[in-house]
């Protein structure tokens, strides 16, 4: 290949990159500026592109007290801390519940075994929504309304956590689980100094995945915390959206959604590589 | 899963299912009894009476004009929001894919969206199409566009439908990147010294190679435009103005949990039940053959 077969090409692709990059980002940049200036500039529609200077006021005050003349809220402060305590407890409870069942599923062998291998596969099939209404009774009638357990136990099972453990365990050799028995080690014991360490990239890619998962629920949060101190973020921020839209101290709604996006955004950053490896293998 | 099993205790295995099974059985297996169960009775405002009706709840359903149209809607924007956000993400993964300066620059770029909520992403673009502040809008309204889509139930199912593909592309890249890496370079090149063009040997060669994950994301699209797009449909419209993005989740909801009309609305949840099931079906025939493929 000639290099001025290739340059043109390349320009192209740099071009449909660039126009791609700037679609996505486009809209995070106008609330940020949105989150720099003040109520009456965005009120009139004249926006500007660049930065004001209302910055360290709007983030304080939406971070402090979370409400402005026009919109009520809970402080950020209250709902990010709400966000981040659901999103860690789901993550970390739905690992800790598809892990043991997959390593019961791998490694024992037990009448009903692959009774309960179907029970849990058939989750798949269930979102959410086409069973929200019995769901959510069945909360209700343990009386776990506006409970952190109400909120994060019934999302806690999927299949997709306990596949993809059943994955990686299958590729343990049965070797290595032997050698330790012979030494005396016991089931739980080689659970914690065997599989454990061998499953850790697994499971942080699957920590990654539902830490998004859980930051990101909007449904269930809304049906089962009625009080406001228990609003997360993502709900908070749609509550504050009252009816008459431009009536509104968007000031204080952009600079709590840009809050609200830092930190699902720097986790899946950060943690890109593990990102990509969980997704394209859970789903195989 | 044979030759595994290693260790022969009796109970443990039963405590080490038992969490999981537990609450499949509360939060999964037994509400969606309850819907199915629910969908074939028929109870007067009050909870007072009670009656089985067989079908009639899915019959009432089927000649209610606004519940066909939440179906032809759901399908429409799914359609809709799946064909978009495959076709341009497939695009923007062909580019990303080749050995440009920056690349890796270009895939954080393109990955971050994935972190949002479908709800943010709504929030987002309301933020930019509000009719009297949005600077898109107002830039509408000056082309001499009458842009309000609290009014024009159109230009609201559009906006939707823009927030929801914006939301799913990054998504829907991971995977085609991953696909396109997992394609072996010396394949493209024998159909470049066979003489095909850069165009031919994309829709010859790669193209079919990538049909496995083309299909399960059409599949994954559209279970999320059907479900996860709640959060923005919510955010931005509630499903108006009129019912012009009511889709069937919407509808559920609404019937559920604004409108108390339970039966109904539970048999709304079996229709969908059964939707999913279809779809998940598709998708493991789908890997079935990728297994024969490979």
């Amino acid at each position: 290949m000639t290099r001025r077969s290739r340059r043109p090409r390349n320009i192209g692709a740099h071009l449909v990159l660039l126009v791609g990059v700037a679609v996505l980002v486009f809209p995070v940049y106008m609330a940020f500026i949105g989150s720099t200036h003040d109520a009456a500039t965005i009120g009139r529609g004249r926006l500007p592109l660049t930065p004001g200077s209302h910055l360290a006021e709007n983030y304080v005050q939406a971070w402090v007290y979370g409400t402005g003349e026009r919109v009520s809220g809970t402080p950020v402060r209250v709902m990010m801390a709400n966000s981040l305590v659901m999103a860690i407890v789901i993550a970390v409870g739905k690992i800790s519940v598809s892990l043991l069942a997959a390593y019961a599923v791998v490694f024992f062998r037990f009448p009903g075994r692959m009774f309960f291998f179907w029970l849990i596969f058939i989750t798949l099939m269930l979102p959410l929504e086409v069973r929200i209404i019995p769901s959510y009774k069945v909360v209700s009638d343990f009386g776990l309304l506006n409970t952190l357990a109400g909120l994060t136990i019934p999302l806690m099972v999927s299949a997709t956590g306990t596949l993809l453990f059943r994955q990686v365990f299958m590729t343990i050799p049965k070797e290595l689980l032997d050698a330790a028995k012979i030494d005396g080690a016991g089931p739980m014991r080689c659970l914690w100094s065997i599989i454990l360490p061998l499953g850790r990239p697994s499971i942080a890619a699957l920590f990654v995945i539902l830490f998004v998962y859980g930051w990101n629920q909007y449904l269930w949060p809304l049906l089962i915390t009625t009080e406001r101190n228990m609003d997360t973020i993502v709900i908070g921020i749609v509550k504050m959206l009252g009816t008459s839209e431009s009536l509104m101290d968007w000031n204080l709604v952009m600079a709590t959604t840009v809050m609200a996006m830092a930190v699902p955004i720097a986790v899946v950053i950060l943690f890109q590589k593990w990102l990509v490896q969980g997704l394209v293998e859970t789903e195989k | 899963m044979k030759g595994h099993a290693t260790f022969s205790n009796k109970l443990l295995p039963y405590l080490l299912v038992a969490p999981q099974i537990v609450v499949t059985s509360l939060f999964f297996v037994w509400p969606a009894a309850q819907a199915i169960y629910q969908s074939l009775l028929r109870s007067d405002p009050f909870g007072l009476h009670t009656k089985f009706v067989g079908l009639d709840n899915f019959r009432a359903l089927f000649a209610d004009p606004y519940y066909l149209g939440s179906i032809r809607l759901s399908f429409l924007f799914s359609g809709a929001v799946a064909l978009t956000a495959i076709s341009v993400s497939l695009l923007l993964a062909v580019m990303a894919h080749k050995p440009i300066r920056g690349a890796r620059v270009y895939k954080t770029l393109l990955i971050w969206p994935y972190a949002l909520a479908p709800a943010m992403a709504a929030v987002l673009w309301l933020f930019l199409f509000q009719p009297s502040i949005g600077i898109l809008a107002q830039a509408l309204q000056h082309a001499g566009i009458g842009w309000n889509y609290t009014l024009h139930g159109g230009q609201a199912l559009l906006l939707v439908i823009l927030a929801s593909v914006w939301k799913q592309v990054s998504y829907n890249f991971i995977f085609f990147l991953a696909g396109l890496q997992a394609i072996p370079k010396s394949l493209i090149e024998a159909a470049k010294v066979d003489g095909a063009t850069s165009r031919r040997a994309f829709w010859s060669v790669v193209f079919p190679l990538l049909a496995p994950t083309t299909f399960f994301l059409v599949v994954m699209n559209t279970v999320y435009a059907f479900f996860d797009t709640f959060g923005a449909i919510d955010a931005l419209t509630k499903g108006g103005p009129g019912k012009a993005t009511e889709t069937m989740v919407y509808k559920l909801y609404v019937d559920g949990f604004k409108n108390f009309r339970l039966n109904s609305s539970a048999a709304q949840s079996v229709i969908l039940m059964a939707l999913v099931i279809l779809l998940t079906a598709f998708q493991f025939r789908f890997i079935e053959r990728r297994v024969h493929y490979v």
